[in-house]
């Protein structure tokens, strides 16, 4: 620990969040009865007392300046007391007291471009990662990816399509899923295909070796001499295009303009509601990077939402509906190809094969 | 210098949804940053690459995180992006706000950075986006004299973050709230001074709903459950009946224990009740969580870096979880799973990677929890146990 001036503040910690309660949330607390979807993005919590709290749900790009933090603090002030939070999917949550307000947040957000929605089974805002805005190790953009899906999906933000349940969209840049997507309903994840190129003639300056060597979780990476200088190799089969090493070595980089794309995954889900949590699987190994507005990425994932809401049951979530028609029934239904690269073959694989002769013929 | 004409990512200023590109914009009149930053933007969308490099150790003094060091490989360029470092603020426990505070927060970044921000970031904090060295002491300064101070980057624990709970949820089964302060304000010196082997993420959901993803994204995931009876409404039971729910099919048709019956009254074989939280969610009005609340600790979830991705499994079914004794119970725990951790973790590997690599059986033993049947899903079904000889000790 560095010697710090007498009068340094260090080690507070956050704010306690009581002070920043509204006063019915105060009033309130823990003794909340039940709520109620009133309509798309709006919906009532009532407390055991009676006091109704009315909670308006907009939309949010996550990555907003300072002036929108200070149009929210405005609207907050006007409507809300001021008082507002945010969503662990990056929406923000206007909370009032007075019903009769509600249209006239409702159109001032409208008028800032915040449309409202996002409640109960509907697609919320995709949770995302920071691609080219700010991430090293990015085998695409993230913000643009997401905007992109989002305007396709907007009806099922704004309820104006429905689905059988909630349905969660997340996207990581790469395999490092800072946003862990592995759980989602669909999971849009960067991809890197083509193992890093070593840059033998700085790795030395910028990098351990025995470090760069450790980080790859697959012992594809050895020390070698290679044109003279001390660097490494990479085993190409065994590698992965996990970007650990490039981690922690910037003298691995893999980042492909070719080469790096979008996979899509379905079927995960973090609530215990109904079945239990569980990972996302492979529906698509890898879409072109294709910016500004990636319409493979936003044809596929929309196709996926449409066969979902046209085929499955009430409550089920994307993953319960596949488990109940089975995967050879979704790659039909949604015409997605079925290839080598689904079946798995990295450690553990036999969990995923099928191990039984219960299998569906096609009756038409 | 004359701006960069930015055709491909002005493409998205267009469309219903809220551009990310407008948010840039509204910033880059007056934030030189930005500007270069839509610049550099634009060549990665040419190009289809990213253009930062990271690396560089930066902060605040006396804390190992907080800031992650970003560096432009455009800098001659972009030379206003040249350093554009992040920097983690940690969040009020369930991302309340008041204007007031929102303010200060906006101000703040107004003076030292680029003014981008992200309300909030994957783990939970609020991010400021893009300043320069020089600028993180004076932000901190500022930020700590407001009240605020930094969240976690790198090998320690991460910032804890928790669902709304009670403050305005009416199936919170603890205070979720409460304990995700008071774990961040236990372990500041863990948050701020990286000394583990790799990151540890703390997650408090108040019920199996889990709105925060603790069972895929902390190691440590604390989920509301309660012990006794659904509390059951009969009256507003018949209310969703008249008003046309299907109860037979909504509710006990897709109940996964198979034990809720009805008959113009619903009964629920409680002993059978796995808590999935489904009828609960279809008759909010109806049925409530019981009163003998707590939760289940799970723990050991990860993204796929290193070993491939892992969800936390259970390491106590029920815990109570409200008064101090309690909390330093509970703690304890926490500091003897780290302990082991520390001790037997190599570098970068997470505690659930520990588990599966010295297995769950030792690791149980060491931080003194009994083996109980509800931590699986089923016993093993290889033959190759190793058995311990009689009176020792694993
Ligand atoms: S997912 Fe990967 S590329 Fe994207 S922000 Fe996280 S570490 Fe960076
Ligand atoms: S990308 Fe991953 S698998 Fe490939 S060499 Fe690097 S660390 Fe190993
Ligand atoms: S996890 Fe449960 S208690 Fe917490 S906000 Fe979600 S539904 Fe409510
Ligand atoms: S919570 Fe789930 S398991 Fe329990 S009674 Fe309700 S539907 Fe059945």
């Amino acid at each position: 620990m560095a010697e710090a001036p007498a009068k340094r503040i260090t080690d507070i910690g956050p704010p306690h969040f009581e002070k920043f309660l509204p006063p019915i949330v105060k009033k309130n607390y823990g003794k909340w009865k039940y709520h109620e979807i009133l309509k798309p993005g709006v919906m009532v919590h009532t407390a055991e007392s009676g006091d109704k709290l009315y909670t308006v749900r907009a939309a949010s790009p996550r990555l907003i300046a300072v002036d929108t933090i200070r149009m929210f603090a405005d609207l907050a002030d006007k409507y809300c007391g001021g008082h507002l939070r945010f969503t662990s999917r990056n929406n923000v949550e206007f909370l009032l007291t007075d019903p009769s307000k509600i249209d006239a947040l409702v159109a001032d957000l409208a008028k800032e471009g915040f449309p409202i929605g996002g409640l109960g089974a509907q697609i919320s805002n995709i949770v995302h990662t920071q691609g080219w805005v700010h991430c090293h190790s990015a085998a695409t953009d993230a913000s643009g990816v997401v905007k992109s899906v989002m305007d396709a999906l907007m009806p099922y933000f704004k309820g104006e399509k429905r689905l059988p349940a909630k349905t969660r969209v997340a996207l990581a840049c790469c395999l490092n899923m800072c946003g862990a997507v592995h759980c989602s309903d669909i999971a849009i994840l960067g991809v890197h295909t083509r193992p890093p190129k070593v840059k033998n003639d700085v790795l030395k300056k910028l990098c351990e070796v025995p470090t760069t060597v450790a980080a790859c979780p697959t012992g594809a990476i050895r020390p070698a001499n290679v044109d003279g200088f001390e660097s490494v190799t990479v085993e190409e089969q065994l590698c992965m295009y996990c970007a650990n090493c490039y981690t922690v070595c910037p003298a691995m980089p893999l980042n492909n303009p070719d080469t790096d794309g979008l996979s899509i995954w379905v079927g995960g889900k973090v609530s215990n509601a109904r079945s239990e949590p569980r990972f996302s699987k492979l529906a698509i190994p890898f879409l072109p990077n294709n910016p500004p507005r990636w319409p493979e990425v936003v044809q596929a994932v929309t196709n996926i939402i449409e066969v979902y809401a046209a085929n499955a049951r009430n409550f089920e979530r994307i993953g319960d509906w596949i488990e109940r028609i089975g995967w050879p029934r979704f790659f039909k239904l949604t015409g997605i190809q079925f290839t080598r690269y689904h079946i798995d073959d990295f450690k553990h694989a036999g969990w995923t094969f099928k191990r039984s002769a219960h299998i569906k013929f096609d009756q038409d | 210098m004359a701006k960069r004409e930015t055709p491909m990512i002005d493409e998205l200023r267009k469309g219903p949804y809220p551009s990310f590109v407008n948010e840039m914009y509204k910033l880059q009149g007056r934030k030189p940053m930005v500007q270069d930053l839509l610049g550099q933007l634009e060549d990665s969308y040419e190009q289809r690459i990213g253009h930062w490099k990271h690396g560089g150790i930066v902060g605040v003094m006396g804390y190992g995180g907080g800031v992650i060091g970003r560096y432009s490989d455009l800098s001659d360029k972009y030379p206003n992006v040249a350093h554009f470092h992040t920097m983690r603020i940690n969040q009020p426990a369930g991302w309340f706000y008041t204007s007031q505070a929102l303010r200060t927060l906006a101000d703040i970044w107004e003076r030292h950075g680029s003014g981008l921000t992200n309300m909030h970031g994957s783990t939970g904090d609020i991010v400021f986006l893009g300043t320069t060295t020089a600028e993180l002491e004076p932000t901190f300064a500022e930020l700590t004299a407001a009240g605020f101070d930094l969240g976690g980057s790198g090998s320690c624990m991460r910032t804890p973050s928790a669902c709304v709970g009670p403050a305005r949820c009416e199936w919170a089964c603890y205070d979720t709230l409460k304990l995700c302060y008071n774990l961040t304000q236990e372990f500041q010196d863990e948050l701020h001074r990286p000394m583990f082997p790799y990151k540890f993420k703390f997650k408090c959901a108040g019920c199996p709903n889990d709105c925060v993803a603790s069972i895929a994204r902390a190691d440590m995931s604390i989920i509301g459950t309660w012990k006794d009876a659904i509390q059951i409404d009969q009256a507003e039971v018949e209310k969703y009946a008249k008003a046309g729910l299907d109860i037979e099919g909504a509710v006990v048709a897709k109940c996964p224990s198979q034990c809720i019956s009805y008959n113009g009254k619903l009964t629920i074989d409680d002993g059978e009740c796995v808590h999935c939280m489904h009828c609960l969610n279809v008759m909010p009005k109806a049925l409530r969580p019981g009163r003998e609340r707590g939760a289940t600790l799970l723990l050991g979830s990860k993204a796929p870096i290193m070993e491939g991705a892992l969800l936390s499994s259970v390491i106590v079914p029920f815990i109570n979880i409200d008064d101090p004794e309690e909390y330093e119970q509970f703690k304890e725990l926490v500091r003897r799973i780290w302990e082991f951790w520390d001790e037997n973790g190599k570098n970068r590997e997470r505690v659930g990677e520990l588990i599966q690599r010295i297995g769950m059986p030792t690791f149980l033993d060491a931080v003194g929890l009994d083996p109980e049947p509800e931590m699986i899903s089923a016993p093993r079904d290889n033959p190759y146990i190793f058995f311990q000889p009689e009176g020792e000790e694993a």
